[in-house]
């Protein structure tokens, strides 16, 4: 088994620390006001991160999701809610860089969002549907090469803020709810009436909102592979591996403030073990086991993404749901854990050690497509697939 | 073959429309057929067939119309035949 997993190079790095450093001077007011991170966003804008994984041959940098989710995690230690918009709107654009090249559009669409560093939004949940993406009840209408769209979208993350938006529907009225397509709409095609306000417990910056979506736009903006295929092939691994990302770094620095803790303490108290200590040492094996979990999901995608076959595969789908279920599970403990070092110091906002953010960011991960649901899905795959009795897989 | 598994896609696969309404090559997906339906009509095909589908046939290819769910079948049982 070759353990491999392509780590960012120093150049790649130094971009993404210096938006973190934006992203991090910032992340309380955002998270105050419930406020979109326009600061972190623009740093991210001018060191061209939004279109690193586009091929170079189209103007990118040609990123994979390792170093995508590393950059992921970079930003969550920083603030989790600019790192949540910067990984759902790379998996969007995994859809559009997996999908879209046999299209003539998409291909020179993924270049204007390379030039530009335009930023992509997604609506896949809808009003009677919740969370369960492969389904849809409103329906495209093609018509003379045009086509028309309208979805009760009862969330679309930072929706006012983005460019275009990447949004599911039926391939036309009359089809079966799951026969969807995913169409791109660029910001001047449609308009967006708030139903809506995301005001929540955490993940406050992500603003959200829902809204009421119409669009028109030319037909030839519609993929041209059903958004089963989409889901399966690109999006399902995109959204785990990169959400996992950002939630590593949520507990990252949840762990890096219980351990500034412990230090500070040990330094007061000479020869003395401070209290907390054992924890820390507790946590770090939590950690590790966390980033254990997302680095065998990372590695299992490496080794399936050039076969269609094996990505549409229950055997994978199994792996990189299990890579959910474990990081937004394994994380609430390690905030949690990370509380218990730090006290009261940990509890009160405006310390150095505060983590109510991160424990308030944390809970929404086990929510974002519900750990029932998933569940539900693999006990199902369960019935038929068998599992991988190997170590090394 | 394809008429057992018209039956059992009758029986398990909880289509809005007809199973006789679909052509042999027409995409279950498509027609509104269900992970969980596809699951459960897998399980009726390994019992009918006395066959267990390998991880590698697990895929939404592999069950995507009749046509290819009687070409994962026949994969299956010539190997058997073979050994």
């Amino acid at each position: 088994m070759n353990m491999s997993v392509s780590i960012p190079d120093a150049g790649l790095m130094a971009r993404a620390a210096r938006v973190a450093t934006i992203a991090a001077k910032h992340a309380d007011a955002v998270d105050a006001a419930g406020r979109f991170p326009r600061e972190a966003v623009d740093a991210m804008i001018a060191e061209r991160l939004l279109g690193i994984q586009i091929a170079r041959s189209h103007g990118g940098e040609d990123a994979d999701f390792s170093k995508i989710a590393e950059l992921c995690s970079i930003l969550g230690q920083a603030c989790a809610a600019s790192a949540m918009v910067f990984a759902m709107h790379h998996i969007k654009l995994s859809s559009l860089v997996q999908h879209g090249s046999e299209s003539a559009w998409h291909t020179a669409f993924m270049r204007r969002v390379a030039d530009e560093q335009l930023l992509l939004g997604s609506a896949t949940t809808e009003g009677g549907i919740g969370g369960n993406l492969r389904n849809s009840i409103c329906a495209i209408a093609v018509k003379d090469g045009v086509c028309h769209l309208e979805k009760d979208a009862t969330v679309i993350s930072y929706g006012d803020y983005a460019d275009a938006i990447l949004i599911t529907s039926r391939s036309n009225p009359e089809a079966a709810s799951s026969d969807q397509v995913m169409t791109v709409f660029l910001k001047e095609q449609y308009t967006l009436e708030k139903t809506h306000v995301w005001d929540t417990l955490g993940m406050r910056g992500t603003c959200s909102d829902g809204f009421l979506f119409k669009g028109t736009a030319p037909a030839e903006q519609i993929f041209p592979k059903p958004f089963a295929e989409i889901a399966a092939q690109s999006m399902l691994a995109a959204s785990h591996l990169l959400w996992s990302g950002v939630w590593h770094g949520i507990a990252a620095d949840a762990v890096s403030r219980a351990q500034a803790f412990v230090r500070a303490a040990a330094r007061k108290s000479p020869g003395a073990m401070p209290p907390g200590a054992l924890r820390l040492a507790e946590l770090s094996n939590m950690l590790q086991t966390l980033r254990s979990n997302v680095v065998a999901g990372l590695k299992a995608y490496e080794d399936a993404k050039d076969d269609p076959d094996k990505l549409a595969s229950m055997g994978f789908s199994v792996a990189m749901n299990g890579v959910k279920i474990c990081s937004s599970e394994m994380i609430l403990p390690i905030v949690n854990h990370a509380m218990l070092i730090c006290g009261i110091m940990g509890y009160k906002n405006g310390t150095p050690f505060s983590l109510g953010r991160h424990l308030r960011d944390a809970h929404s991960a086990q929510l974002m497509i519900s750990n029932d649901r998933i569940l539900s899905n693999m006990s199902t795959m369960l019935l038929v697939h068998k599992l991988d009795t190997s170590l090394l897989g | 073959m394809n008429e057992t598994i018209r039956g059992l896609l009758t029986k398990f696969g909880g289509l809005p429309v007809a199973v006789d309404q679909i052509a042999d090559d027409a995409d279950l997906y498509s027609a509104g057929l269900s992970s969980f339906a596809s699951v459960q009509l897998m399980l009726g095909l390994e019992d009918a067939f006395d066959v267990e589908f390998p991880d590698a046939l697990l895929n939404r290819k592999s069950f995507s119309s009749i046509n290819a769910i009687a070409a994962t079948l026949t994969l299956i049982l010539d190997k058997r035949d073979v050994a």
